[in-house]
């Protein structure tokens, strides 16, 4: 904390999502001598967008391992690695490669335990940046969260501010289990306040980053800051928009999510990744078997990455994902719908 | 048997005994190899005439005519040594000693399995006796192992990590992947290839076009041995030196040379080879060739043997009677160790 000049009053710090995420690590590494991080160019280079920056220089090599471009290994001495005493952190520079280490992963790390009959712990984190937005192309922008929320055995977490970065990280190495940490690239530079003293935040259990009572968005990563500021516009037309990130897709706090959608009566899901087999479908699926079913004055509504490969072209690429525009329209689509009126006055673009 | 304590293995137990046979080996660590050989294969034969009967549902890998590659590797290792294993797991995890009760209730799917009935054939396992699991993905274990290894010199352990894979797994994208990561951190593991000749159905001749496996350790900056893999004193004395070259110099490869005398799994029928190859291997079976040698020992009468033998055959039939006779896990049991706590 510190304090403003003039006023007196204290006002947290600000850190980047990046300075977040590798407070994080230092943290923990130096908690607990079992743990240390794993993989290519983590060390001088300070990992493929600078998170570990400072790391080896403080720790050393010991403790911040460079790796050989070796997804498939890396995963599975991890795996290795944490049934036999110690904790590793695997950084994998794009989440697109995790499909390299996909076995490792999905059929090795995450069903050890259930396989083995609960006889073993697997505390391990894989930490991979996602998303589009940089003009890398196809296989270094996507976001694949559903993946791994279909390995049952993993746990998975998609931090939205520098605030949950830190304090899922750090939950996520106490963790003893399997956990695919997904940063958002596109947001290692937003800044956030972020206390200086140590705080873990829980797995399961959503945030609340805006209340509203006209309709509730669910979204995750990236999409958090582009919905808050869809809300915040759409004040002005005098719609209250509640935004709810679960923070963690695996274990979901359903409870968060039905009770939100059993107020508002309306409920929109953001998710940067492809619409079909989304996760998306799945929060939509949850709400329609609960008691707010009934309560629903619209349709569930989505808007996604359409289902494409992203494009590398800037506006293509722009597009491919949700954008403010298509959130707006579609929050102000469901509200005419639910008031019956007729709609038309927003062209509403589905999807 | 020796008695032996976590961490002490039967070599240096052995090693310790002043006595000396004429194969130039005490008597308690050759009786020790024969039992570790005679439980994989009677288990084996259990499971095959309980699969044969429908006693056991799924699919099984048998180990029979492998035998003298688990029990000469394990006999160099303690319980704090760890392996990892293969889909033809069952003559790694007998051999490394997990009690047999425990495999053969798994193999039945009880919940007294070793790993409470949810594993099965392919996922036999043992972490407390640094058993990490079969796994049913070919080359899947070599990647764990590395990891094994590499909780050991962060730890300063004075352990090994023995990797058991196959010839089919060394055309896997992970065998390259392991053995370059396990040479480069110079870690302590020995990637022990059994070259049974076959991957399912597809000899190696067709499938590889180097048949010195063992030249692949070239690649790597490694060295590559080869062992005859039907010799179980061969498979120990390669592995004891193997064993210590790990720990002070980083991985080997050491491919010893075997063969499955049945089939790849359930399913399989054989059409694939001919009875004179199968005949040819079965004239080289380890277990008979073990005998002929401990029975010109002094000290191995053929009434020793044949005590040895009935010992171990009963300790295979109570497994597997107590495996029968336990009980089923139940729906309570389905949902859990998804997670840890």
């Amino acid at each position: 904390m510190r304090t403003d000049a003039g006023t007196g009053a204290r006002r947290p710090r600000e850190i980047s999502y990046a300075q977040a995420v590798r407070e994080a690590l230092r943290e923990e590494l130096r908690r607990d001598p079992r743990v240390f991080l794993m993989g290519e160019d983590v060390g001088i280079y300070g990992g493929t967008f600078g998170v570990s920056a400072g790391l080896i220089e403080e720790l050393g090599p010991d403790r911040i391992l460079d790796t050989p471009i070796s997804e498939a290994v890396l995963a599975g001495a991890a795996a290795g690695a944490a049934l036999t005493g110690t904790r590793p952190i695997v950084e994998i520079p794009f989440s697109d490669f995790l499909s390299l280490a996909l076995d490792q992963i999905g059929n090795q790390a995450a069903k050890m335990r259930y396989m083995f009959g609960g006889a073993v712990r697997v505390p391990l984190v894989v930490r991979s940046p996602a998303g589009s937005g940089t003009g890398a192309g196809a296989q270094h922008s996507q976001s694949q969260e559903a993946v791994f929320c279909h390995f049952p055995g993993l746990k998975v977490v998609v931090p939205s501010t520098p605030y949950d970065a830190k304090g899922l990280l750090k939950t996520a190495v106490r963790d003893d289990n399997p956990v695919v940490f997904l940063e958002q690239k596109l947001l290692y530079k937003e800044t956030g306040p972020v206390p200086e003293e140590e705080y873990l935040v829980p797995f399961g259990k959503a945030d609340v980053k805006r209340p509203g009572s006209d309709l509730t968005i669910v979204a995750w990563g990236r999409m958090v800051g582009m919905c808050l500021a869809a809300a915040e516009r759409l004040e002005s037309e005098g719609v209250s928009v509640e935004v709810l990130d679960p923070r963690t897709l695996v274990p979901l706090d359903t409870r968060a999510i039905v009770s939100s959608v059993a107020k508002t009566g309306r409920l929109l899901i953001v998710h940067e990744a492809v619409r079909t087999g989304g996760f998306g479908g799945e929060i939509a699926a949850l709400v329609a078997d609960s008691e707010a079913f009934p309560l629903l004055k619209a349709p569930i509504r989505r808007v996604a990455g359409f289902d494409i490969p992203v494009p590398y072209s800037p506006n293509l690429e722009r597009n491919a994902v949700p954008t403010p525009e298509r959130i707006e329209d579609a929050v102000r689509d469901l509200l005419v719908q639910g008031e019956k009126r007729p709609a038309g006055r927003t062209g509403s673009v589905r999807s | 048997m020796i008695d032996r304590s976590p961490g002490t293995t039967v070599a240096a137990a052995a090693a310790a005994q002043a006595a000396r046979t004429r194969m130039g080996y005490p008597d308690s660590l050759l009786e020790d190899l024969y039992r570790r050989m005679l439980r994989i294969r009677y288990f084996e034969e259990e499971i095959h005439y309980h699969i044969s009967r429908g006693h056991i549902h799924g699919t099984t890998h048998l180990y029979v005519g492998e035998e003298a590659i688990a029990a000469g590797a394990a006999a160099n290792l303690s319980d704090l040594d760890y392996i990892t294993s293969t889909h033809r797991c069952h003559g790694h995890a007998v051999a490394k000693g997990t009690a047999l009760s425990g495999l053969a209730a798994e193999m039945f799917g009880k919940r007294a399995g070793v790993c409470g009935g949810k594993g099965g054939s392919m996922h036999l396992a043992d972490p407390a006796r640094g058993n990490l699991g079969g796994t049913g993905i070919v080359g899947g274990g070599l990647p764990i192992a590395v990891g094994a290894a590499l909780s050991i010199r962060r730890l300063g352990q004075d352990r090994v990590a023995v990797c058991f894979f196959g010839d089919g797994a060394m055309n896997e994208g992970t065998f390259h992947e392991s053995v370059n990561l396990a040479s480069v951190w110079k870690l302590p593991v020995l990637f022990l290839c059994e070259n049974n000749q076959y991957g399912v159905s597809t000899h190696v001749r067709r499938s590889t076009n180097v048949q010195d496996l063992s030249l692949r350790a070239a690649a790597y900056g490694i060295p590559g041995r080869k062992v005859d893999g039907m010799d179980v004193l061969a498979v120990y004395e390669a592995v004891r030196e193997a064993k210590e070259y790990v720990k002070t110099n980083g991985p080997l490869l050491l491919v010893a040379q075997t063969y499955r005398f049945l089939g790849h799994s359930r399913s399989d029928a054989n059409v694939y080879r001919t009875e004179e190859e199968i005949a040819s291997w079965r004239r080289r079976d380890p277990i008979p060739r073990f005998r002929e040698r401990l029975n010109e020992e002094g000290s191995f009468s053929e009434d020793r043997i044949e005590d040895i033998e009935e010992e171990v055959r009963r300790e295979v039939d109570a497994a597997f009677r107590y495996a029968r006779a336990c009980e089923e896990p139940g729906l309570e049991d389905l949902l859990r160790d998804v997670y840890a706590d």
